[in-house]
């Protein structure tokens, strides 16, 4: 008697989103049952549903874990320096206006080492969608305590267990004047989507929070289980509340994630608040930036050359 | 090709080396200015965020200069010209996104409109000492072009050759003025538009099917595309290949930041630029750059009164430096004279190409005002003796 065994089954098509990625960069530097990926995988849903022009989407990340999604998107992708991929972006944008502007990088680089350009790329509305992942800990670099680490949770830095107070990133995000603000975790994978694809169809500074498993340091520092156990726990204390106040969706050591949408209004964008300012103080003198940018293309030559004049210091 | 003339204000003019800056800056078809308050070179950012709405230019005031300087490196990709202005503390913090411009090889200018320090120092009076920072500030190993205008009008001359330079070796490009040259005002002509001769910026024919972002086929510097084209190309900070994707290995590196510096050490002879001066059967020779090329003139005409054969070289290009000049000059006279306001940085490069065959004198300062001739003059003396 012989059995036969079944050949097994390998994956021949190909991932629904391989068209997003760059797949002669695959495999990926991530942990297993880390949660980037799925994260990735939603903003690709997203941005295929919503069919934006790929051409035109910039994706723009840090330094980390996180800071490495750039580097698999196949879209003009950026991967700059820690803590700076909101003002890279910022100089895209506004010297190409035309662009989809998207910023993909982790809470250590966004909000640790890049918070300053945060809360004032919020403040300005600057036009950009920035999606945060957040693992509550310096994923990269080996565990180190993150702005964002819960009080009482261990890392490599804070061994006898973290004593500083985290941010709460959406009360932050909406205090400084982001017009969209949603977070949700990585097992809510259609509903982070549709955040994702609402954020894109908005304008203004739209922050997106997706709370994400590190198992290799976070859980582990912290006995919390495997990626599939922290799913569980996403699963068993995540708690959707749209429209809560912001103020009170901060995060505890293993405590409830309170999800949803909380912010999602509209307000002028710098670009539209300062074209608006520019044609009411400068009226036909205002030369906006073209939507295609600044670059200088063919010769342009003035008719006639221009009278001298002579100006003083105080002609500025 | 010519510049754009909406940039262009032609004329006469009566400016300071900051606004010749920012003159200088539009008329080379800069249209992207980040930039952070710090004196003594805010007036340039004043100047071009009071012209710069009616040009299409977009000038941002970030929160810091750490963003400023990312702002402009981001700008560049879109093949907008783009330039922050600062001083020393600044600069300072500038230099961690130097290094990226440097890595991603993305065209870009920093003035920097150098003050006394080191720290906050002397926010108002006049300092060279970041001359060595220039060269050296961000970490690793690059190599990048700086420039030192001795008058406004030529702050304004230089700008243009700075955008130009970056254009063509897709490097940072550091315009190192100070408080001195800044600050004083003299008159500036700026030519009608049609004189002024800009290297656009170079976009590759090649398809993006066929297009690596950082493949240079023999030459030294990779073509060019920008972002929102449809090339979906990939740029890091990272040691990278020829399509941008990072490469973790000692093989990758060495090809890598090889390319980054013999792109500049290979072209240096076509980049090195200086006023030289009775050169020829000088006895010493007065090296000097900035504001303090003018103080040494008066200490020249000191020396040469008392019969001393003094030759001057004013460099204009600082970083790469004049090696083969001073390594050909070095065996010929008796000895070089380096004032400069710090207390000894060209002054190293120039003992080191002199390479012990001629006497190298340092003429210090620590900054807050220029150097007394008299003291420049007394070093002359000395190494003619």
């Amino acid at each position: 008697m012989s059995t036969i065994v079944e050949e097994p089954k390998v994956a021949t098509e190909e991932h629904p989103v391989a068209p997003f990625l760059r797949m002669d960069r695959i495999p990926h530097i991530w942990c297993p049952t880390c949660g980037i990926g799925t994260v990735v995988k939603c903003f690709a849903t997203a941005l295929e549903e919503t069919k934006v022009d790929l051409n035109k989407t910039m994706i723009v990340s840090g330094i980390g874990c996180t800071g490495r999604v750039a580097g698999y998107m196949k879209l003009d992708a950026f991967h700059t320096t820690h803590g700076r991929a909101i003002p890279f972006a910022t100089g895209l944008k506004l010297s190409r206006p035309e662009l989809l502007v998207t910023v993909f990088s982790g809470d250590g680089d966004l909000v640790g080492i890049g918070g300053n350009h945060f809360i004032h790329a919020a403040r300005r509305n600057m036009d950009m969608l920035v999606i945060l992942v957040n693992n509550f800990i310096y994923g990269m670099t080996g565990g180190q305590n993150a702005p964002t680490t819960p009080l009482g949770a261990r890392t490599s830095t804070m061994p006898y267990g973290n004593f500083e107070r985290p941010f709460n990133l959406p009360h932050l995000a909406a205090s400084c004047g982001a017009t969209y603000v949603a977070r949700w975790t990585s097992l809510h994978t259609r509903r982070l989507t549709k955040a994702f694809k609402e954020a894109i169809q908005r304008k203004g500074f739209r922050f997106v929070e997706a709370i994400a498993p590190c198992s290799t340091l976070y859980a582990r520092l912290n006995r919390l289980g495997t990626g599939f156990d922290l799913m569980r726990f996403y699963h068993d204390h995540s708690e959707i509340r749209h429209g809560a106040d912001p103020a009170d969706v901060g995060i505890g050591f293993q405590d409830k994630i309170i999800c949803g949408k909380f912010v999602d209004e509209e307000r002028p964008t710098f670009t539209e608040l300062m074209n608006e300012h520019y044609t009411k103080t400068l009226g036909d003198k205002y030369v906006p930036m073209p939507p295609e940018g600044g670059l200088l293309r063919e010769p342009v030559h003035s008719p006639e050359p221009e009278e001298a004049v002579v100006t003083g210091r105080d002609d500025s | 090709m010519k510049t754009d003339p909406a940039g262009v204000l032609s004329g006469a003019h009566y400016l300071d080396g900051d606004f010749a800056c920012g003159e200088g800056a539009m008329a080379a078809g800069c249209r992207f200015v980040a930039g952070y308050p710090i004196t003594p070179s805010t007036e340039v950012v004043e100047r071009i965020s009071r012209r710069f709405p009616m040009m299409g230019g977009t000038f941002i005031q970030m929160e810091d200069e750490l963003a400023s300087m990312a702002a402009v490196v981001g700008a560049s990709w879109t093949g907008t010209k783009s330039m922050t202005v600062t001083s020393g503390p600044g600069f300072s913090l500038m230099m961690e996104n130097i290094g990226l411009a440097a890595m991603m090889e993305t065209p870009c200018v920093v003035v920097d409109v150098q003050r006394g320090g080191p720290s906050t120092g002397l926010p108002t009076m006049v300092g060279q000492a970041d001359m060595m920072q220039a060269r050296w500030g961000s970490h690793g190993d690059y190599e990048l072009i700086a420039l030192c205008p001795q008058s406004p009008q030529e702050a304004f001359d230089l700008m243009i050759d700075a955008f130009n330079l970056s254009e063509l070796y897709r490097v940072p490009v550091l315009l190192m003025t100070d408080e001195c040259v800044g600050h004083m005002t003299e008159k500036v002509v700026i030519p009608p538009a049609e004189e002024i001769e800009i290297v656009p910026r170079a976009l590759t024919a090649q398809s993006p099917e066929e297009f690596l972002p950082y493949r240079v086929d023999g030459n030294y510097i990779p073509e060019f595309a920008r972002a929102g084209d449809g090339y979906r190309f990939h740029t890091t900070g990272l040691t990278h290949d020829e399509r941008g994707y990072p490469v973790m290995s000692a093989e990758c590196q060495e090809i890598c930041v090889r390319r980054l510096i013999e792109k500049i050490t290979k072209n240096a002879d076509k980049i090195v630029r200086f006023d030289e001066e009775e050169t020829d059967g000088a006895d010493v020779v007065v090296v000097t750059y900035g504001i303090t090329a003018r103080v040494a003139r008066m200490a020249i005409d000191m020396a040469r009164e008392r019969g001393v054969k003094v030759g001057v070289i004013r460099l204009i290009v600082v970083w790469p430096f004049a090696e083969k000049l001073i390594r050909e000059l070095a065996g010929k006279i008796k000895g070089f004279v380096v004032p400069e306001i710090n207390y000894g940085q060209i002054v190293l490069e120039v003992e080191r190409c002199a390479a012990g065959k001629c006497a190298t004198v340092s003429v210090p300062h620590g900054g807050g005002s220029v150097h007394e001739p008299d003291d420049i003059c007394q070093a002359i003396l000395g190494v003619a003796k």
